[in-house]
């Protein structure tokens, strides 16, 4: 299927701090050199908080993630739950259509969007507010016929209940997701048929429900204030770090601290651009106003050019000097870039550069045929 | 009928206590480091004595493939990936276990990774499902503050972490090798076999992906032992299973049951039985949507499990969702629907599957109206054929085999409806 982006795009993007936050922790999860892997989740948070995918967004987070654009893009356009243009300003409502939905009365559903919202999907409703579109299988087939608002999902709807839901929320109002017949969760509803003695400790709502309410983001824009940022894998990861400090007055600590009661900041320093390391001196400029083509080192690209003329590196013989102490300070500290001058080598092809020899990729580069169109 | 204390998944809807104090009373987390102590070869071995079968949609014996995981890593770390991107149309019991009974998941996935060397693994879960996530995710980080994760997690000496990552709606991220590409940040399009998984997956390095469930009833089935699992089920389909029933029946459901319960069982004792009642039926899909559809006659005795499913009645029990349908359905319709789901879920990486599947639902969408020669339904079935097996992953055998399904079960249907456009008369079984 084709998708294109939006022709009218906004003039940039950015995440808003604790978004920020979030974001980079997220690539905490995988290996040094595989923080692509983190594209998905930053996309959609990037959607979550925006609404919808605009091409600078997906170029911001290319480059936090050192992906080329393309690549970006590829994944963009791929996934469908991308909403590649504007959406309705409270909600964009998925209405699943696939079989199971289909023959319990998904198509009552649809006509019910095509008369409150608008005649076509993805078309904005007139007052501006909301948007719909049919979507394949979501899953809760047991539930059927059912909907997508926002994070949540309304199970067991009527055409009729569907409408009040839609009227509600242009209203301001937020309905309480989950199955809308009364049942709790996927059990039978005439009755419990097993499982008749597990009932102990039932909350009001079944676990989506329950988060639904106790949140109150159903159709929010996520600003990353909602819920504490927590990163319960990094802590593994200080004691395991080359400094053999005795792990346990470390973790005990921590362990103590009440979980919900210790958001952000304790868990920012954790992750926070480390201290590792020390950092390498820089320049205020270049001497004699005449940087080297730091992008004829393979790893660096027009990006991370700036980015290192802005720390106030400009020169081959600066980076070939670094230490294996600044290497893991520069490693560290390169925004979105982490790990790249040990994972690349630039200290040795600097080197080379510096005394006036030539890489593999140098020469490429000054033959045009990297960087130039 | 499978007694409670039988039951693996026993908060299955959430109305228990759903914390990790919750899962303890349940039994969870009990004993875990001791039968991590067993060693890797004893943990495989009674996985493969249990007879579990995927429970994903294929049934691959589990243990076996475990088995497949180098025994000394060359250097590369190893990795579990698993797969929570439940997205076969009729299949919704992943989420159960994961928003309801999340414990059971990462407790299975330690044993699990530990089984196959690998101190690091990846939930994968279909990006649709973000309170599902929420509650997962909230588990995870709950097991963490307990130590249950991490280094030496729950006292085993096994390092071990546990992420959380997801997708943004595309079905075929669910076949292993386009995960695999998804979580490395790429499009989900399938990879080409051999390599397996198993000697290069995520990242290049040994990978195992496994379904929810699958890894979930493992650390049940180590407590009590493969003898009690094996006890319910015929041979060769061992085991409890979730079951998710949806469609024409009184009271649609997930519920765990014993494999190779009678499908008549299945419905009268969890769904209030057929709307309608028996002689209502028209046609069940007895195991998601890749898998043909069965005449409701034929339905009524069939014993639910792999092998029945598959020998006597040419379908399959895939992921065990149950999709009912009554003589109401427009059988033709329900299926047509299936073809725009593949048409839209076809990754656009092989060009049979490609160009086939938007031919086949065009086809598909004129037998619905009747507007068609009967000798079109010969020549659909036949493109069916050309589909099929001509891909790299099986979306292309899943978009073929339902239409399959229809044109040898409801052949007569369809000639009645072209008939009856022809005519303009109404036929004898679409006036019914």
């Amino acid at each position: 299927m084709l998708r294109r982006l939006h022709h009218e795009q906004p003039e940039s993007f950015a995440f808003t701090p604790p978004n920020q936050q979030w974001a980079e922790l997220q690539m905490t999860k995988f290996p040094e050199g595989r923080q692509a892997s983190a594209i998905i989740p930053l996309l959609w948070r990037a959607q979550e908080q925006e609404g919808w995918l605009s091409r600078p967004a997906i170029e911001h987070i290319a480059d936090m993630l050192g992906m080329p654009y393309i690549r970006a893009l590829e994944v963009a356009t791929f996934y469908f739950m991308f909403q590649l243009q504007p959406v309705g300003s409270v909600a964009h409502i998925q209405v699943c259509g696939t079989t199971s939905c289909m023959i319990c009365g998904a198509e009552d559903l649809i006509a019910v969007c095509k008369e409150k919202i608008a005649a076509n999907a993805h078309e904005l409703s007139e007052d501006g507010k909301l948007s719909w579109e049919e979507v394949e299988c979501l899953g809760a087939c047991a539930n059927a016929p059912m909907a997508q608002i926002g994070k949540d999902y309304y199970e067991d709807l009527t055409a009729k209940r569907f409408g009040e839901i839609i009227d509600e929320l242009r209203a301001g109002k937020v309905p309480v997701p989950g199955p809308q017949n009364g049942r709790y969760a996927a059990e039978p509803l005439s009755g419990l048929t097993s499982l008749t003695e597990h009932e102990s400790g039932k909350k009001q709502y079944n676990a989506s429900a329950q988060l639904a309410v106790d949140l109150g983001e159903t159709v929010k824009r996520i600003d990353g204030t909602e819920v504490p940022i927590l990163t319960p894998w990094l802590k593994g990861r200080d004691k395991s770090a080359t400094k053999a400090e005795a792990p346990a007055p470390k973790a005990e600590p921590k362990k103590a601290e009440p979980k919900k009661a210790a958001p952000k900041k304790a868990k920012a320093a954790e992750a926070a651009p480390a201290t590792e390391g020390t950092k390498p001196s820089g320049l205020e400029t270049a001497r004699g106003g005449q940087a080297d083509d730091l992008k004829q080192i393979k790893g660096v690209g027009p990006k991370l050019e700036a980015l290192l003329n802005s720390m106030g590196y400009y020169h081959f013989d600066q980076i070939a000097e670094w230490t294996a102490e600044e290497v893991a300070w520069v490693d560290q500290n390169l925004v979105g870039f982490k790990g790249r001058v040990s994972r690349d080598a630039w200290v040795d092809q600097a080197k080379v550069l510096a005394a006036g020899g030539e890489t593999e990729f140098s020469s490429r580069v000054k033959d045009g045929g990297v960087y130039e169109k | 009928m499978l007694k409670d204390q039988d039951r693996i998944f026993t908060n299955i809807y959430g109305m228990h206590d759903r914390t990790l104090a919750g899962a303890k009373a349940r039994g969870h987390w009990d004993g875990t480091a001791g039968i991590i102590q067993k060693g890797r070869d004893w943990i495989v071995d009674q996985m493969k004595a249990s007879g579990l079968r995927g429970r994903g949609g294929a049934g691959f014996p589990t243990g076996l493939k475990w088995s497949f995981m180098p025994k000394e890593s060359d250097g590369r770390p190893s990795y579990l990936v698993i797969n929570a991107d439940e997205s076969e149309p009729g299949t919704c019991k992943d989420r159960e276990i994961m928003r309801h009974d999340p414990h059971t998941l990462i407790e299975g996935a330690l044993i699990a990774s530990f089984a196959m060397g690998a101190n690091i693994s990846y939930i994968y879960i279909r990006g649709e499902f973000i309170r599902e996530r929420e509650a997962l995710q909230a588990a995870i980080d709950e097991a963490y503050d307990a130590g249950l994760l991490g280094k030496n997690a729950a006292g085993s000496g096994w390092d071990f972490d546990l992420f959380l990552h997801h997708g943004a709606g595309a079905y075929i991220c669910g076949e292993e090798t386009a995960l695999i590409e998804s979580l490395e940040g790429k499009k989900g399009m399938p990879r080409m076999k051999p390599p397996f998984p198993a000697g290069a997956g995520l990242y290049g390095c040994p990978t195992t992906v496994n379904n929810v469930e699958s890894i979930a009833v493992v650390p049940t089935i180590l407590r009590r032992g493969p003898e009690w699992f094996t006890g319910f089920g015929r041979p060769n389909n061992a085991g409890t299973k979730l079951f998710g029933i949806s469609g024409h029946v009184n009271n649609p459901c997930v519920v765990e049951e014993a494999m190779s319960i009678s499908f008549e069982e299945l419905i009268e004792k969890h769904c209030g039985g057929i709307r309608g009642g028996w002689d209502n039926l028209l046609a069940v899909i007895p195991g998601g949507s890749s898998v043909p559809c069965v005449r409701g006659e034929n339905m009524r005795d069939a014993i639910m499990d792999f092998d029945y499913l598959r020998g006597e009645l040419g379908s399959g029990l895939g992921t065990a969702a149950v999709i009912v349908m009554d003589k109401n359905t427009d059988i033709i319709k329900a299926i047509w629907r299936l073809s725009k789901f593949y048409k839209h879920e076809s990754c656009g990486q092989c060009t049979p599957c490609r160009e086939g599947t938007g031919w086949m639902m065009r086809v598909m969408d004129r037998l619905v109206r009747g507007e068609a020669e009967v000798e079109e339904i010969d020549m659909l079935f036949d493109v069916t054929k050309q589909v099929e097996g001509h891909t790299i992953c099986a979306l292309g055998d899943a978009a073929a085999w339902p239409i399959q399904g229809l044109i040898k079960n409801f052949r007569e249907e369809i000639e009645d409806r072209i008939k009856a456009q022809k005519t303009g008369r109404m036929g004898a079984m679409a006036a019914e």
